[in-house]
């Protein structure tokens, strides 16, 4: 007797390629996104040699790169640390009040970076410099691996640890030899990001005056304009996001950390501290203390006794409104090119829809400097018009951060598999009630943290909107940096807080949608 | 009257011959299982039917609409009325169990209708109509499924494997409980399978397909007694194939004389099943027992004849020991085949 298994339904859909219509939407979409990388690549390759040479053999080259490497390095190093000890704190042992910490763990997310070092530096000045700059951004961006290693240390098999026990092996060498391997495409999932976040951050290695060569384009565009220091620098910089790229893949390889038993896994126990219990509560308040306690305590204090405290705060609202009203768009428009990437990626498995897919993603690598000075470069030579318009700046927005909109529409759409739509045509709906009554409600709250995630990223962004606004047009995040480059402390302190508040929400969403998630997956950068 | 009339279906992807030519009748009322191993083309003619893909040439005629006709859709899926169960089931994952039952429904209808009785139609409790899809284990949400598919009361039931995602204990019950639901309203059903346990429990009459085209359709009896060719033999049930010489109406081979009629004279295959076969100590035939399979109940025996196996039945107290010289005799009509292998 013999039973055979279907193979998965896999092949059916190879044979109903693509529509065209959505193809050459996806290739445009794309190319949209590409526009700041082929613009470098384009710059790379027809610059002088001579120029380049001359521009790029300097000391002060050699010492971004060391700067920027070191720190790089660094805080990726802390990163990890500081997230796999909360991680494992908070899902595997009975620490006290383990949920709470785990939303405020994730929450220095919603704190911004140059928010959280203009909060260290107006306190002190002693974290200014290398050692202040790694605690800053490690700080800000830490949750990027911390929430990916909680999900992985959930999804973990017990049985793996109950094996390790049953061989002889310690607690101790069970986590390094069993746990920490399992946790490996997660930390360097999340790795990459923080890594991604350090070389793009503008604002807090300003205040904190460390130069990078995010800082030092920024100063070279303000002093030279358009110049090729600028452009060379971008291209450096691309070059180096491009290899921690290469690296991560590398890295991460190609083996199965998956479960490969089937039936549903049970929970692990969660590990008794025992008399550690309380005192060991230190590292989590500590974390949160530096992290969130003290920006928070610092705005509020400047707010209290700022000699600019109520200064420019009727312009408190209209800027909100502003900020608001970009951001509404950005994630609107995000979310509308981002369904034809999904749909095609999704229902139309292809190679073209996979490049489509990922080159959404490689713009999300680029840093928003490169991709405002491509931007502000492109505008120039082939559409002087929009120069310095509302819509160069959306077109910024939605580049930088459209991949938060494609990654959630793709999951969202595979929730909504076409075997759904099929038993609703067989019980008697139409094309568009289908769509009405199956897939919209299945995917629209999927499509709307998307666009919840790209509202918030867009009502932070400083670097860009920055160097692209039109003239006179203030968001939150240039309004806080401009106050607190004159020192206007107090007059600055209310725009960071509105900008916490505004991000909290989203923040609290990744905290719990991260739960259930495969361990490896990066989350939503 | 016949509630599903398909004659000469093709359909090709590419180099692949999917359907080559199907002709298929359902009657009213009747259940009828299509058996084939992976990719013999049953899910395409299942999809065809339904009308989620196009044929290249043949016709499908529902009760008396012709509804796809040289290969062309003429009547859309939500307007042919069939009932649909995918293998996954495919509940909607945002509404509860008594709105997937009621979604093809329209206002009128929903309020009208009675979904405690369409659960215990299918053997469910009636309390489950609040339940979310992920709140039922794996049996229930086929059974929802197919609730769904017959609150329409469709003439025909279209079932993709349905129950090949269940646990084998769950799948025979569930497979029963359909069933009986599905004679209970009067509709007509088609069944999917590769599964011959199903085929041959579930249905009135089994279809066996084979790349891309019916080899034999029957009662499960018929088929499984008189299996047209040696594919539909040993696809449905196991037994052993035995070079055989007729000459004069009597197919001689190893393990006895068969009196066969209207063959003509010459080399054939004769296919007899393992429980035909019985150790009989006044048997003709010796065999050494090479090795067998137990199950419990019963046991196989591989017995070798000569340079020939054969397979043999026996009950599960009666297993002879390896290496055992037994006699055996046949019992019953062996069914011969051209051409032997």
């Amino acid at each position: 007797m013999t039973t055979t298994v279907d193979p998965p339904r896999m092949s059916r859909r190879v044979h109903d390629g693509a529509p065209v219509a959505l193809l050459l939407i996806g290739v445009a979409v794309a190319l949209f996104a590409l526009i700041p990388l082929l613009h470098v690549v384009q710059y790379a390759a027809t610059v002088d040699p001579g120029v380049a040479r001359e521009q790029l053999f300097r000391p002060r080259i050699g010492m971004l790169l060391r700067n920027t490497l070191g720190l790089m390095v660094a805080c990726v190093a802390a990163s990890i640390v500081v997230s796999v000890a909360c991680a494992w704190l908070v899902v595997r042992t009975d620490l006290p009040l383990a949920g709470l910490w785990h939303v405020l763990l994730t929450a220095p997310l919603a704190v911004p970076a140059f928010v959280n070092g203009f909060g260290w530096v107006s306190l002190t000045h002693a974290v200014e410099g290398f050692g202040g700059a790694v605690m800053v951004v490690t700080l800000s961006y830490f949750p990027f691996v911390y929430l990916p290693v909680c999900a992985a240390l959930r999804g973990l098999d017990p049985a793996h640890e109950e094996i390790a026990a049953s061989v002889g092996l310690t607690r101790a060498a069970t986590f390094v030899r069993v746990v920490l391997p399992q946790l490996r495409p997660a930390i360097l999932g999340g790795s990459l990001l923080v890594a991604l976040h350090m070389f793009s951050e503008f604002g807090a290695l300003k205040t904190l005056r460390f130069p990078t060569f995010t800082t030092a384009i920024y100063d070279q565009f303000n002093t030279t304009f358009n110049g090729p220091a600028a452009h060379l620098s971008s291209a450096v910089l691309v070059l180096l996001c491009l290899v921690v790229l290469l690296v991560e893949l590398r890295l991460r390889g190609r083996r199965r950390y998956a479960r490969t038993s089937s039936g549903s896994p049970r929970t692990a126990d969660r590990a008794p501290l025992g008399g550690l219990r309380w005192p060991v509560l230190v590292v989590p308040v500590a974390v949160t203390g530096l992290a969130l306690g003290v920006p928070i305590y610092s705005l509020v204090h400047w707010m209290q006794v700022g000699s600019s405290t109520g200064n420019g705060l009727d312009q408190l609202v209209p800027t909100a409104i502003t900020t608001v009203s970009y951001a509404a768009v950005g994630a609107l428009l995000s979310v509308v090119l981002a369904l034809p990437v999904g749909l095609l990626v999704v229902r139309h498995q292809s190679l073209a829809g996979t490049l489509v897919e990922r080159s959404t993603y490689t713009a999300n690598a680029l840093p928003g400097i490169v991709v405002a000075l491509a931007l502000i470069t492109v505008t120039i030579e082939y559409a002087t018009g929009l120069y310095q318009t509302a819509i160069v700046l959306v077109a910024a927005y939605l580049i930088m951060f459209m991949s938060r909109a494609v990654v959630s529409v793709r999951a969202s759409l595979e929730q909504a598999p076409p075997v759904l739509e099929s038993v609703a045509r067989s019980l008697g709906l139409g094309g568009v009630a289908t769509t009405w009554r199956v897939t919209v409600p299945i995917v629209m709250p999927g499509i709307g943290a998307g666009a919840a995630l790209v509202f918030i990223a867009i009502c932070t962004e400083l670097t860009a909107t920055l160097l692209l606004a039109p003239l006179e047009t203030q968001t939150l995040a240039t309004e806080f940096w401009s106050q607190s480059s004159a020192l206007a402390y107090g007059a600055a302190a209310p725009y960071a807080l509105l900008m916490i508040v505004i991000s909290m929400p989203a923040v609290y969403l990744l905290s719990r949608t991260t739960q259930g998630q495969r361990p490896g997956r990066p989350v939503t950068p | 009257m016949s509630v599903l009339d398909v004659r000469g279906l093709t359909r090709s992807f590419g180099a692949v011959r999917a359907l080559a030519g199907v002709d298929l009748t359902i009657a009213d009322g009747e259940v009828l299982a299509v058996l084939g191993p992976s990719g013999c083309g049953k899910t395409t003619l299942l999809r065809t039917i339904a009308g989620f893909m196009p044929g290249d040439a043949g016709e499908v005629i529902l009760g008396d609409r012709p509804v796809l006709v040289e290969g062309r859709s003429k009547v859309a899926t939500r307007h042919r009325n069939v009932g649909y169960v995918p293998q996954e089931g495919a509940l909607f994952p945002h509404l509860d169990v008594a709105a997937n039952i009621t979604f093809g429904l329209d206002r009128a209808e929903r309020r009208k209708a009675d979904i405690g009785e369409l659960l215990e139609l299918l053997g469910l409790d009636p309390t489950l109509a609040r339940r979310s899809p992920h709140e039922l284990s794996g049996g229930q949400q086929q059974r929802v499924a197919v609730a769904r598919a017959l609150a329409r009361k469709p003439s025909l039931l279209l079932l993709d494997e349905p129950f090949s995602s269940l646990d084998a204990s769950l799948r025979e019950a569930t497979g029963r409980a359909v069933v009986r639901a599905v004679r209970a309203t009067g509709a007509a059903a088609l069944l999917v399978t590769h599964d011959q346990n199903e085929a041959l429990s579930l249905a009135d009459v089994v279809a066996v397909m084979s790349a891309g085209r019916v080899v034999q359709v029957g009662a499960p009896l018929e088929v499984y007694a008189r299996p047209a060719t040696p594919f539909v033999a040993s696809f449905v049930g196991s037994g052993s194939v035995l070079p055989a010489t007729i000459t004069g109406g009597v197919a001689v081979s190893v393990i006895g004389s068969f009196p066969v009629s209207g063959q003509a004279d010459g080399d054939v295959g004769l296919f007899v099943r393992p429980e035909q076969v019985r150790l009989d100590e006044a048997g003709e035939v010796e065999a050494t027992v090479a090795g067998f399979d137990f199950y419990g109940h019963d046991a196989c025996l591989h017995l070798s004849v000569g340079d020939h196996e054969v397979l043999c039945r026996v009950r599960g107290d009666r297993v002879p020991g390896e290496g055992q010289r037994v006699r055996i005799s046949v019992d019953g009509a062996a069914t011969v085949f051209e051409r032997a292998t």
